[in-house]
């Protein structure tokens, strides 16, 4: 019977051998994918057991980190808090226990955890000496006051809406607001019982509204009017026109190109044969239509892009590529060219449209982290500003300035104008929907110029008014003002 | 240890039997080591969790060390020659699994599922009473040969053992498995004690009727092919283990009892046509159950892809576990070294942390050291075991001593292979380990029939009766 015996010792040892082979390979050669692994909630521990980074706005932080009571079943040591969260919330995104994180606190995750390679020394040296890894900051671009403009200015609109204020010399975001918002605070958490309640509140099919929508650079409007700019960029760019007070050749009424369809203007205005200048004072649909129609798609596309449409863009939260249409007819060009048609853009968009022509036709990348810093405020990367494109030349940019501050001054704009400073800018009134059913957009764009010729500020806001009368929209008159208290606030804030 | 200095004077014709050392000195420190490891890591979970030496550590010390010196001061008296490595290691494994049985206790998500809390006193009394019947089978079990005489009562013994789950009232389905009685407020596993009694069955059956099987064949193609009424107790065997698996639901414990009578078959014919038998009939067994019973599908799918398993169990659709997927987390999350006791999270295993997944516990929190280090002490007692059954003088113990060890080994494969993801899970315990009074009981009956064995094996033959003619025989000195 010893033979069997023997054998059998040897399988039970294979059997043990087995065992031995596959938990080197659990927990060896698996181990970091496992361990890694999004779904095991021992990385959300990990992320949750210490303070977090914060967020820096001026200096100050906009975010906190809150030790959850001990007592409880929570295994999360830390959670997150947000000061004013519903205004700064398009910027810092959340960063809940529960249902994950988004935008700076996603993206910038390994800076406020304190993982991130580039702490690898720090944190090595903490191990030594028995210090808990902290995590690092992220410092915004983002200016407080111009922000609270922007948001207070929208929430007392009241309607669904989005305001975008860029630094056109750097393409620093200044001002990020969109509403209605929501506050990350309040789902910072993992109970069953406060924080999925507010989620599940704050979901779309919960609240039509949708306020944990990002309308600053995830939704793109149609621009009406405003897009003129672009426009009027084209036709100066293509040497259609030389300058803003050259006669257009624009005959009213204006029937498109090979169709019976008449194109109208907002009431009676003079824009038969009307200068650019003129024709963009007045918003004259005829004159940028037949422009557009008379460039033709390629170059209206060609400016388009270079503006940044079509691109989604990194600031370095993902904003939403703007559209202008590719394939299209003459008639649909001519719609597209004054922001009708398929033509969208985002908040932010328009806000670079404004920015370039601001800044001498330069366009600069935008971006809202002006560095990383460690624990210790050591500064790990600073953002360096980039140029995007030249959608225009210096002369160009000039003649444009000039036209969008004759409409502030003497326009549609009016509701913009600053005292002792020059302010240029656009109105737009955006409908859309079949038969134009649905509630019109606001939209203004626009820039500030000091005594010295820089311009400090870029802007572009769009309301959506659910409440008031359709006459009574319009960009000049909803949108503008909020606009104003925006630039001022960042005019006030360099002084 | 023998007389031999004597034997020059008294006994001249023959020549004393070189004893055997006993080997006792060896076990009683190896013992030290085996009371002094575990608590240290309970002072050392303690220090983790609650920055403190836990207030138990003295009387958890003194009543792992009293067990083990009772279990010790027993095998000195009654099996002196006894193998010295199985007592140290089988206490080095409860002691370990104690501690992480009080790990687990302290976590506040098992306690609020009723998952543990107050387990590690209850597995003590558990340790306890295994101890005890560990000592009762060391002092009454005189000659592991009585047992023999049992034979056919085991048999019966076992099948009562084996259906007592399933009778109405008495028998609980608990979690898809029906394994479990209830009598009071304990609830048994009884097939933890019917591997015992179906192995002395084995062993009492095989030993008689192993020429009729091994002899009595044709051959055909290379293989022996046993006689059709010959392949009667097979077949009925599989039957059983075919039934259990239907009616109880409970894959591990089916494999369980047919690879040990394969194992055991084996050994007593010494045919390899057994073994072949034996695997294609549970391969026959297994996929036939599986293509009718829900349950033992679902296992294998969750064993094919935990992670979909894993993502069902979250949304919430009834029937499915993310256990699997955890334990695999915890494994990978402990990685070589593992987060040291008590720093793991492997109470979000949450369900069975404690008991069938207790080893993923050991993964996280000792890492793939630990790991290695517990499945090596596992070998070791199966190797004692087999050797046990090697040195073994009679057929009986051979083949109980294989049985056993046998047994041991598949059940460790089985439930460390399935919690492991390297085969489907199963409702077994790791012996020793788990949280479980009918496995410890079990175990530690187990580990006492085979010291018993091991003993009888290793004990000096002994001396011939003194001749009387020898005395008459004088030494001429020169």
């Amino acid at each position: 019977m010893n033979k069997p015996l023997r054998r059998i010792a040897i399988f039970c040892g294979l059997l043990v051998l087995a065992l031995l082979v596959r938990d080197n390979w659990l927990q060896y050669l698996q181990a970091d994918s496992l361990r890694t692994d999004p779904n095991n909630r021992r990385v959300l521990i990990a992320r949750y057991s210490k303070p977090r980074g914060d967020i820096i706005v001026d200096g100050d932080p906009i975010t906190g980190s809150k030790k959850t009571s001990a007592d409880s079943l929570n295994d999360f040591a830390y959670k997150r808090t947000y000061k004013d969260g519903a205004m700064w919330s398009p910027v810092t995104g959340y960063a809940s226990q529960a249902f994950g994180a988004t935008q700076l606190e996603s993206l910038e995750d390994g800076i406020l955890t304190g993982d991130d390679d580039r702490l690898f020394f720090r944190n090595t040296l903490n191990m030594l000496t028995g210090k808990q890894q902290q995590g690092g900051n992220v410092v915004t671009t983002l200016n407080g006051a111009a922000q609270k403009a922007a948001y207070d200015g929208l929430k007392r609109v009241g309607g669904k809406g989005a305001a975008v204020a860029l630094d056109p010399q750097t393409g620093a975001i200044l001002a990020l607001a969109s509403y209605p918002s929501y506050d990350p605070s309040s789902f910072a958490g993992n109970s069953t019982t406060v924080d999925s309640k507010a989620w599940t509140k704050l979901q779309k099919k919960n609240d039509p509204s949708d306020p944990m929508l990002n309308r600053a650079l995830r939704e793109t409007y149609p621009p009406g009017s405003t897009f003129k700019v672009v426009t009027a960029a084209a036709a100066l760019q293509n040497g259609l026109y030389d300058s803003a007070d050259q006669n257009t050749d624009s005959p009213l009424p204006y029937t498109l190109p090979n169709t019976r369809t008449e194109l109208k203007n907002e009431g009676n205005i003079p824009c038969k044969n009307a200068p650019m200048r003129v024709a963009l004072q007045f918003s004259c649909n005829t004159v940028f239509g037949k422009i557009g129609a008379d460039l033709g798609k390629d170059k209206m596309l060609e400016q388009a892009k270079k503006f940044g449409f079509n691109s989604e863009q990194f600031t370095p939260v993902r904003a939403n590529a703007s559209n202008f249409p590719k394939d299209m007819d003459k008639p649909q060009t001519a719609l597209s060219s004054i922001g009708q048609f398929e033509t969208a853009a985002t908040p932010l968009q328009m806000a670079m449209v404004a920015s370039a022509v601001a800044n001498d036709g330069k366009l600069m990348k935008p971006y809202m982290v002006d560095k990383l810093q460690t624990p210790g405020l050591d500064v790990i990367t600073q953002t360096q500003p980039q140029e995007l494109s030249r959608p225009l030349s210096e002369k160009n940019a000039q003649i444009l300035q000039s036209m969008m501050e004759t409409v502030v001054k003497d326009g549609t704009g009016k509701n913009a104008q600053i005292d002792g400073v020059t302010v240029g800018g656009k109105t737009g009134t955006a409908q859309h929907g079949l038969n134009n059913s649905e509630k019109p957009y606001a939209w203004f764009i626009s820039f500030a110029k000091l005594g010295d010729g820089s311009s400090p500020v870029a802007v572009a806001v769009v309301v959506e008014d659910d409440n008031a009368n359709r006459d009574d929209i319009s960009g000049g008159g909803l949108a503008a003002p909020i606009a104003k208290n925006v630039m001022e606030a960042v005019i006030n804030s360099k002084k | 240890m023998s007389s031999s200095t004597n034997t020059t004077t008294h006994h001249t014709s023959t020549i004393g039997a070189i004893g055997t050392p006993s080997r006792r000195n060896t076990e009683l420190a190896l013992l030290v080591f085996a009371v002094v490891i575990p608590v240290f890591a309970y002072a050392n979970v303690g220090l983790a969790i609650n920055n403190k030496v836990p207030p138990g550590l003295l009387s958890y010390g003194v009543g792992l060390g009293l067990l083990a010196g009772v279990g010790h001061l027993v095998v000195r008296k009654f099996a002196p020659y006894a193998d010295p490595l199985l007592l140290p290691l089988a206490t080095l494994l409860n002691g370990l699994g104690l501690v992480v049985i009080w790990r687990l206790d302290q976590s506040k998500l098992l306690q609020s599922i009723k998952q543990a809390g107050t387990a590690a006193p209850r597995q003590l009394m558990y340790t306890a009473m295994g101890i005890a019947l560990f000592v009762v089978v060391l002092i009454f079990l005189k000659d592991h040969r009585v047992l023999q005489r049992y034979t056919y009562i085991s048999m019966v013994g076992a099948l009562v053992l084996l259906l007592l789950p399933l009778i109405p009232g008495l028998g609980a389905n608990i979690y898809g498995a029906k394994i479990w009685i209830h009598v009071g407020s304990f609830s048994i596993q009884p097939g933890e004690f019917a591997k015992i009694v179906l192995a002395v069955f084995f062993a009492g059956y095989l030993m008689v009727k192993r020429d009729a099987l091994a002899l009595a064949s044709r051959r055909f193609m290379g293989l022996y092919l046993p006689r059709g009424r010959d392949l009667g107790p097979i077949l009925v065997v599989w039957f059983i283990s075919i039934l259990i698996l239907v009616f109880e639901t409970d894959l591990g414990t089916s494999l369980l009892f047919f690879g040990m009578f394969v194992i055991m078959l084996y050994v007593a014919t010494e045919r390899t046509s057994w073994i072949v038998f034996g695997l294609l009939m549970s391969a026959v067994g297994a996929v036939g159950v599986a293509s009718f019973e829900p349950h033992v599908q679902q296992r294998v799918q969750a064993w094919l892809d935990p992670m979909k398993e894993y993502t069902l169990s979250r949304q919430g659709v009834a029937g499915h576990s993310e256990q699997a997927m955890q334990a695999l987390w915890a494994y990978g999350s402990g990685g070589t070294l593992g987060t040291g006791l008590g720093q793991g999270h492997s109470d979000l295993i949450r369900f069975a942390a404690n008991s069938d997944f207790i080893l993923a516990t050991f993964g996280e929190e000792l890492g793939l050291a630990g790991i290695m280090a517990i499945l090596l002490i596992y070998g070791l007692i199966v190797e004692r075991g087999v050797r046990t059954a090697l040195a073994a003088r009679d057929p009986f113990g051979k083949l109980l001593a294989v049985g056993l060890s046998g047994a041991f080994a598949l059940q460790v494969f089985v439930v460390a292979g399935g919690v492991m993801g390297l085969i489907p899970l199963t409702g077994m315990t790791m012996p020793f380990l788990a949280y479980g009074g009918s496995s410890v009981i079990a175990n530690w009956a187990l580990i006492g029939i085979l010291l018993r064995i091991s003993d009888t094996a290793r004990r000096p033959a002994p001396s011939p009766a003194p001749n009387p003619d020898a005395e008459m025989t004088q030494v001429v000195r020169p």
